[in-house]
């Protein structure tokens, strides 16, 4: 690990102003990504800012009703959280499907969104990798890409954003907050995170020298309250999806589809939300061929890369089994209300 | 070059407040084994992939080597030393040589710690993604699924996974946890 001063500020102005005054400063959460990289050599930041004793700790409830998220609260705390549970149920059931309860303690609402890929040759300083080094070329294109993107890549990466949380996040129309030196501003969800394009080193919105400080989930329905994460992965527990659907459906009176929100996590360099095949699924039946449909949507500009050729057919099939969790919840709830 | 810069920081560790001057880059692992020999927490894939460097910090489980210990200044941390010792062994490591929650060894204090958090956890409520519906009110009422999904930051290469069941399963019936 290289050398770097060590801060620890009390409030968010005093960690702003250390971001300001010490380019190649970088921000330490729970340390569960950074730290790794750090010692791998893949992140070699001349300082670090520690965030934890930042007030961004909490989670409060909205004007709206809906709920803010410090950028502090840790994975365990978001997912125990009882409104989380319950008005929100796939961002409870993506984060405690994420790493393992040693790392959701530490690991930090905020460090969630900015974690980095874990693209075999992005986490490898002996290879050359566009996203580390601009310009060195991606090996990953034709080598082990069985962890990689189909969907939104480019020819200078192909790697996956890993978050299970993040997918949540986008597909339940969350708002991400952020404060700088030009003060604060919001950004929505499926807008913070970027396709590679010719620069996959730049990954999020965020700049260098802003913090963010919350993500704000709006007031909760019928649909998020029934809504469902299914993440599907090699091993049982304790990996990185495959391919992850987040879902949520409402019922209009009829049983047609009066609502649907549909995000895809391990498919695309950030949490894939599927606009498009929401809109088809909208109004239209509540059925299995209907969620085969869209995800089979979704997928029709694929690309595969040799080892991650599965997730084209896998992506739909995922999609229809979460719309079909999420109907029968849909389902259960409106019987219940009878 | 010249030396890094140390900070001084005190943790307390097992009960003992503990004075440090720490190079920033010190992990918690290393500076407990190194530092403070004491050896029962382990280095495996020093990747935050294994679990063998469980410990508690504030009470809650952690990789102690993702954690670097300049950020632990006023925290108490919990080692499997701090657990139990060999003349006084902690009610789950006894219910993990009854049931042979071992081969090798080397994963073992990982899995007393996380073991200890788990029980801890699960008489908080604290939900798995097995059923984000349900609280439980002790480990005594957890399934096979739910401890093995508990407990997935812990690797076995021994593949002793049975007897850790079995032992927790022991220890849940048992044990009345306290947060540590």
């Amino acid at each position: 690990m290289t050398p770097f001063t060590y801060h620890k500020p009390a409030s968010v102005a005093d960690a702003l102003a250390l971001l300001a005054d010490r380019p190649g400063a970088m921000l330490l959460g729970g340390g569960t990504n950074l730290v790794d990289l750090m010692r791998k050599g893949v992140e070699t930041p001349d300082h670090l800012v520690d965030v934890q004793d930042l007030p961004l700790g909490e989670i409060s409830e909205t004007d709206d009703g809906g709920l803010r998220i410090g950028a502090l609260v840790s994975n365990t705390a978001l997912a125990a959280h009882d409104r989380v549970r319950r008005d929100y149920r796939m961002l409870s059931e993506a984060t405690l499907a994420g790493a393992s309860q040693q790392l959701r303690n530490r690991a930090t609402t905020g460090g969630n969104l900015l974690q980095r890929t874990r693209c075999y040759y992005f986490t490898e300083p002996g290879y050359p990798c566009n996203k580390r080094e601009p310009g060195s070329g991606c090996p990953a294109k034709d080598g082990f890409n069985r962890i990689h993107a189909i969907l939104g890549e480019s020819d200078a990466c192909i790697a996956t954003h890993p978050s299970d949380m993040c997918v949540a996040m986008s597909a339940l129309d969350a708002v991400v907050e952020i404060t700088g030196p030009g003060g604060d501003r919001t950004v929505p969800f499926p807008d913070f995170h970027l396709l590679p394009g010719d620069t996959p080193n730049v990954e999020t919105v965020l700049e260098p020298d802003e913090i963010i400080t919350a993500v704000t989930l709006p007031p909760p329905s019928d649909l998020s309250r029934q809504s469902v994460y299914v993440k599907v992965r090699d091993r049982q527990s304790y990996a990185f999806a495959l391919v992850s659907v987040a879902a949520g459906l409402a019922l209009g009176a009829d049983g047609q589809v009066e609502d649907v929100r549909l995000a895809l996590g391990g498919v695309a360099h950030k949490p894939w939300r599927a606009f498009d095949a929401e809109s088809l699924l909208r109004g239209g039946p509540a059925s299995d061929d209907a969620f085969r449909q869209a995800g089979q949507a979704i997928v029709a500009d694929a690309t595969g890369y040799g080892h991650n050729d599965f997730k084209i057919p896998l992506a739909p099939r995922t999609v229809a089994v979460a719309l079909g969790k999420a109907l029968a919840r849909a389902q259960r709830a409106s019987g219940d209300a009878r | 070059m010249s030396p890094p810069s140390t900070v001084s920081v005190t943790i307390t560790v097992n009960g003992e407040a503990q004075r440090l001057d720490l190079d920033p880059r010190a992990s918690l692992l290393d500076t407990l084994r190194l530092g403070l020999d004491l050896n029962g927490t382990k280095k495996g894939c020093n990747q935050g992939a294994c679990g063998a460097c469980t410990v508690l910090l504030d009470g809650e489980r952690v990789n102690a080597c993702l954690v670097l210990a300049v950020t632990c200044d006023g925290q108490k941390v919990t080692t499997v030393e701090g657990i139990g010792m060999p003349d006084n062994l902690h009610p789950l490591q006894d219910a993990f040589v009854e049931h042979d929650g071992f081969q090798c060894g080397y994963c073992t204090p990982g899995q007393i710690v996380s073991g200890v958090a788990l029980l801890a956890e699960a008489a908080s409520g604290q939900p798995s993604v097995v059923d984000v519906d349900l609280s439980p009110d002790s480990a005594a009422q957890l399934s096979d699924e739910e401890i093995s999904e508990r407990m997935s930051g812990n690797i076995c290469r021994c593949g002793a996974y049975p007897g850790i069941r079995a032992a927790l399963r022991q220890a849940a019936q048992t044990i009345q946890p306290a947060r540590a």
